[in-house]
């Protein structure tokens, strides 16, 4: 057992060729770490290259420069017991919501009975029992993440990357994602990177907020959320404490997002 | 839980406006049903009248010819042996080739659509081999595998083949990259993609290119029988084209066209099944187009 950071990235920056034969570098010499159990929100402008920095992690893109580990392993393939949410949700239209939630013990080898069962308690826990063997078309944007969300923990994944999950979704329904996901995180021990542009959603959720700097992101300041849990994200969001620390890094992240918005009003 | 619309659940409608509803649909299928038949027989009619009274009947025969020409095939059995050995002989032949063409198009549409080294290898040769008139090829199959039934199912092969190919190799290339992703984290093996992610999505593609690859099919197997063969629908159209029967080959063309048909009703049933997971409206309409 490793006692350090299971997630840490050193120095890494990942560039990407444009389609226009340029060079656009997504994340520049990022640097920052993450403590087993610990929730960390990663807040940044739009389109800064919050979600590069999850692929790194995940192993989907190597780095072009610096390092990333995973449990103190450098990142080569995708590490074992990650848990991955997309921002657009990632169900199989063809399988029904049990299915689904089904596929990853399916994909490590479980028997389908067993890959079911598994899954059925899952599907239960994120409240969509009556709706095990509806097909995907069927349901809401708010059951399908609650899909996507069911068929990532399956796993039981020990890091869990979340790519502004909740970001399509009404103001109730992500309130009440949001109130979901801390409920089955708790306990489990996983630790979690929570990419957002809502700071709201950063601070209602996370232990430590990142923000990045406009693109190309790197960190620009690291700040801790002590706000006792279990949490509610509605009723918190009333307390002074909350406001306190949302003055306080709304502060840095806004000289970012005007820097971004400015370029965007050039580039147009 | 509450905000969530589900087709199984359906809010109470007065009885009189489901009435109203059913009764205007109804007669609206009436109405477009009725302009059809009065169509075919306004067709048939003229077509009638035409070939009694001003032109010839010998080059462009008349339905009722063409009618007692069926029924002839059906009792007494057609110069080439009983009609349902005909038939047989061609839908086996097209069966087959569809079946072998299908299959060797969706293997290799979407091994070159999931590789892109391969598919910018064979690019520019597989243009090339679609662009050579494949019907041709019938004549030339026919000196290399005889008249028997080969010549016929390679015809009907390479007819379906690249019907099938080309929607395979879009169709695999379109999946979403974020379901790849998210299998791949969810721990799948690339194998697994293929099979799991790839092959569904591709699957309203295929499916897709399967109505019209089995009509290719039917005329892969009777261009080949005019080419030159024993036995088959096919053949029969040419021995009448010989004997100037034209009424014959209007028999084996409509005999061709209800076994099209046929498949076709088969083909939906299938697709159906496969895409029961998509919503209902979007496919319906396909289905009806």
């Amino acid at each position: 057992m490793t006692t350090g950071p299971v997630i840490e990235l050193r120095a890494a920056t990942k560039r990407f060729r444009g389609a226009t034969g340029g060079v656009h570098t997504a994340v520049r010499e990022l640097t920052l770490s993450v403590q087993p159990g610990e929730f960390v929100a990663v807040v940044g402008p739009t389109g800064c290259g919050k979600s590069t920095t999850l692929s790194l992690v995940s192993g989907l893109e190597p780095p072009s420069s610096g390092i990333a580990l995973v449990r103190g392993e450098p990142v080569l393939g995708i590490p074992e017991g990650i848990g991955y949410m997309f921002q657009n949700d990632a169900v199989q239209p063809w399988r029904s919501v049990l299915d689904n939630v089904a596929a990853g013990p399916r994909y490590r080898g479980a028997s389908k009975a067993k890959a079911r069962e598994k899954a059925r308690v899952w599907v239960e826990k994120v409240g969509l029992a009556k709706f095990a063997g509806y097909y995907p078309h069927q349901l809401s944007g708010g059951m399908r993440k609650r899909v996507a969300l069911a068929a990532t923990l399956v796993n039981e994944p020990s890091i869990l990357l979340m790519d502004e999950p909740f970001s399509a979704l009404d103001v109730q329904t992500r309130a009440l994602m949001q109130d979901e996901l801390l409920r089955l995180w708790s306990g489990t021990n996983a630790a979690v990177v929570f990419v957002t542009h809502d700071l709201d959603e950063a601070i209602a959720l996370a232990d430590k907020v990142i923000v990045m700097t406009a693109s190309p992101a790197t960190v620009k300041s690291t700040f801790d959320v002590h706000l006792p849990r279990p949490r509610l994200v509605e009723e918190i969001r009333m307390t002074p404490e909350f406001q306190s620390v949302y003055r306080e890094i709304w502060e840095s992240l806004r000289e970012e997002v005007d820097k971004a918005r400015e370029r965007s009003v050039v580039a147009s | 839980m509450s905000a969530v619309s589900l087709p199984a659940e359906t809010e109470a409608i007065p009885a009189r406006e489901l009435t109203g509803a059913a009764r205007a649909a109804r007669n609206r299928r009436l109405k477009v049903w009725s302009i059809r038949v009065v169509l075919v027989a306004v067709w048939l009619g003229s077509w009638e009248l035409a070939a009694t009274y001003w032109i010839d009947p010998f080059f462009y025969s008349k339905p009722s010819e063409v009618w007692a020409k069926l029924v002839d095939w059906f009792t007494v059995g057609t110069s080439q042996g009983s009609i349902w050995t005909n038939i047989a002989a061609t839908m086996q032949e097209a069966v087959i080739g569809f079946l072998i063409g299908a299959l060797a198009g969706i293997v290799l549409g979407v091994l070159l659509g999931r590789s892109p080294l391969l598919s910018d290898i064979c690019a520019p040769f597989i243009k090339a081999l679609n662009a050579v008139p494949r019907i041709v090829l019938a004549a030339l199959f026919v000196i290399w595998f005889g008249l028997g039934m080969q010549s016929k199912i390679a015809t009907a092969f390479i007819l379906v083949f690249f019907a099938v190919f080309f929607n395979a190799f879009q169709g695999a290339r379109e999946v979403d990259r974020n379901l790849i992703n998210n299998a791949r984290v969810l721990g799948a093996s690339r194998f697994q993609v293929l099979m799991t992610i790839v092959l569904p999505s591709a699957t309203s593609w295929i499916l897709a290119s399967l109505h019209s690859a089995f009509g290719f099919a039917l005329i892969g197997a009777v261009v080949g029988e005019v080419v030159g063969a024993e036995t088959g629908l096919g053949l029969l159209i040419s021995r009448s084209q010989g004997n100037f029967d034209t009424p014959g080959i209007y028999a084996g063309m409509i005999v061709i066209t209800v076994l099209a048909l046929l498949a076709e009703a088969i083909l939906t049933a299938l697709e159906k099944r496969l895409l029961k997971w998509r919503p209902t409206a979007a496919h319906e309409q396909g289905a009806q187009l």
